[in-house]
């Protein structure tokens, strides 16, 4: 990290220590403003929330929430809450084990095995998401209404695993690649046969990869509200009932419904965070 | 009991011949080298012994069981990787007990080997170190006594010190070869450092171009080369190599001079002498200096010998300098012919 320019360091060597000083600073400067950026929509989310309906409308804020549980106890007893909660954890978590389930083995079969069309195999999985959903949204629809899987579970699973899917392909691939192909063979020269040496060696290696692109595929299902919208009724996620509901709502409990949004994705990326990181001396590419 | 035979054995990548039908016998606790420059197809063979390839055609023997159809792990073999591919989720115990668990030993066993190989290996006081916390050179012992601890019929080492310091290296080869010695297994070792070869093996099988092109003892590696391409790669400087034509029933015109040579029916060979088998005396080869380098026990003179590259090592007391006229006598018995064409020795 350095902002010196080469011809000031060339003529008055004595000032590089300044313009490292001023890169620091840059630094400093451009880590703390991508925090602001992400930290303080998140904090008038918080604050807003933690108002009482007048206090969302007023100005200035205070700094510190009044601490008024008003519009989350009302937003709580709002009817049909509850399930559409357990609806967008049901259908994040059945994403989540479909698009790991389906993807990982793909990444490992593309990052360990030479087939035919390997190359063009990993374009055409970045182009599925070349489709916008909206495109797809009516005959899906049609497709689900006939085959009964409307306004299911599982049915908006399958599309949120097609969404989440060419990521946990990709993402499992890098994974898979940036172990040494001879620590597999290794197990296999000390007793193990593919699976044994996949399942104790590769697997523990792995497995903080894996679990940062379930999260990935949870919070592309959780956030997802356009297919959600469109293919629920009565079986409606969070987003799609925020979206149905709260338009029509006041100001505070859109607020509310914002902060119930946002809070269980930040939630959780910060439980897994060690995963996401480094672990065992291997970083994660 | 644990000799290991390579029937016929080829090996293509798509169009790519890597190797070209060998034939090897390695005997019951013989130490193999296969020594090639990169791409010659030595690694390529030890892993097709070691079950990673399989062969194209060709059969694999390990004492008396056809393996090449066997999956590694029963083949009775152990491996050292070069870049020591020490599992790094584990601990250097976990690593070492590894197979041994797979083998589903019980625990005081299993305990009992590790401390015993990791003595071996002297790296007992790091037993409870992952990967991360040891040097190069650490892990390697730690590769390798992974391997001994499983007790194998062959222990399979593909350049295992090539990414150790020149040092360290030094070290580790003579302790490999002092434990390899005690351990009573049949070792193929993979390098292509020739002092490396020569210090380790038993009996040394060049390659070149996926074929075996000599396999004999160091020795006569070096002094008897089979063919062209053994003589250019062992040694360090190699060997000189000069046009030879007949000049009569067993005598050789080698630039301007008659030497003895073989009663051959052509009329080219090939002369080649080793660069520390010729003195300074009048009445040998002309030879114009070129450079002088002193390396302290010796130093080796750079000459031009009938418009050939010409390479020398005298004593280092010698006055040559660069630009001089000097006469090299190699040394008869040291001489030795090749055929041009088939590039092999001529006797």
């Amino acid at each position: 990290m350095t902002t010196s320019s080469p011809t000031v360091a060339v003529s008055q060597p004595q000032k590089v220590v300044d313009a490292r000083k001023a890169g620091s600073l840059v630094f400093a400067a451009s880590v703390i403003l991508l925090c602001a950026w992400v930290l303080v929509p998140i904090y008038f989310l918080l604050i807003n929330t933690l108002s009482s309906p007048e206090e969302v409308s007023a100005f200035p804020k205070t700094f510190i929430p009044p601490f008024n549980f008003g519009s989350l106890e009302f937003f709580a007893g709002f009817s049909g809450i509850g399930n559409a909660l357990k609806n967008s954890a049901l259908v994040a978590i059945v994403t989540m084990i479909m698009s790991i389930g389906v993807g990982a083995p793909a990444g490992y079969a593309l990052s360990r095995f030479e087939f035919r069309g390997k190359a063009a195999f990993r374009i055409i999985i970045l182009m599925t998401r070349a489709f916008p959903l909206p495109l797809l949204a009516l005959p899906l629809a049609v497709m689900f209404i006939r085959t009964g899987l409307d306004d299911t579970i599982v049915g908006l699973a399958i599309v949120h695993t097609t969404l989440a899917l060419p990521f946990a392909v990709l993402i499992t691939f890098s994974l898979f690649s940036g172990i040494p192909v001879e620590l597999e063979e290794a197990a296999w020269t000390l007793g193990c046969n593919r699976v044994q040496a996949f399942r104790k060696v590769v697997l523990p290696l792995v497995l903080p990869g894996i679990t940062a692109s379930a999260i990935f595929a949870f919070v592309i299902s959780w956030n997802e509200v356009f297919a959600a919208s469109v293919l629920t009724i009565e079986n409606r996620t969070l987003p799609a009932f925020l979206l149905q509901s709260l338009d029509v709502s006041p100001l505070h409990l859109k607020f509310a419904g914002g902060f119930v949004l946002v809070v269980p994705a930040l939630i959780f990326i910060f439980a897994v965070r060690k995963y996401l990181f480094a672990m065992w001396g291997i970083a994660n590419r | 009991m644990a000799e290991i035979q390579i029937k016929n054995v080829a090996k293509t990548f798509g169009s790519y011949q890597a190797l070209h039908s060998i034939d090897m016998t390695i005997s019951d606790r013989e130490f193999m080298v296969l020594l090639g420059a990169s791409g010659c197809g030595k690694t390529t063979l030890l892993r097709i012994i070691a079950g990673l390839e399989t062969p194209s055609v060709g059969e694999v023997w390990i004492g008396d069981k056809r393996v090449d159809h066997l999956p590694p792990r029963q083949r009775g073999i152990a491996m050292v990787f070069q870049n020591y591919a020490v599992f790094p989720h584990l601990t250097v115990f976990e690593n070492i007990a590894f197979g041994l668990r797979m083998n589903k030993l019980d625990d005081a066993t299993i305990k009992e080997r590790v401390n015993r190989t990791a003595n071996l290996m002297h790296i007992e006081q790091l037993l409870q170190r992952y990967s991360g916390q040891l040097s190069g050179g650490q892990r390697q012992r730690v590769a390798v006594a992974r391997a001994l601890a499983m007790e194998p019929d062959v222990i399979l080492m593909d350049e295992p010190l090539s990414n150790l310091d020149a040092l360290l290296r030094l070290e580790m080869r003579a302790e490999l070869k002092g434990v390899l010695a005690d351990s009573n297994t049949t070792t193929i070792y993979v390098t292509h450092d020739q002092v490396e070869a020569m210090s380790l093996a038993d009996r040394i099988a060049v390659m070149h171009e996926g074929r075996i092109v000599q396999a004999n003892n160091p020795v006569e590696i070096y002094r008897n080369p089979a063919a062209h391409f053994v003589g250019s790669f062992i040694g360090n400087p190699p060997m000189n190599f000069l046009n030879a034509t007949k000049g009569g029933k067993g005598k050789w015109n080698v630039a301007g001079k008659s030497f003895s040579g073989p009663q051959s029916g052509q009329d080219n060979l090939e002369f080649a002498i080793r660069p520390e088998d010729v003195t300074l005396n009048g009445g040998g080869l002309d030879a114009k200096v070129r450079i002088v380098e002193p390396l302290g026990a010796h130093n080796l003179v750079t000459c031009d010998v009938d418009g050939s590259l010409f390479r020398a090592v005298i004593d280092s007391d010698s006055k040559v300098k660069a630009g001089e006229q000097i006469s090299l006598e190699p040394m008869p018995d040291r001489i030795r012919w090749f055929d041009p064409q088939t590039t092999l020795a001529v006797a």
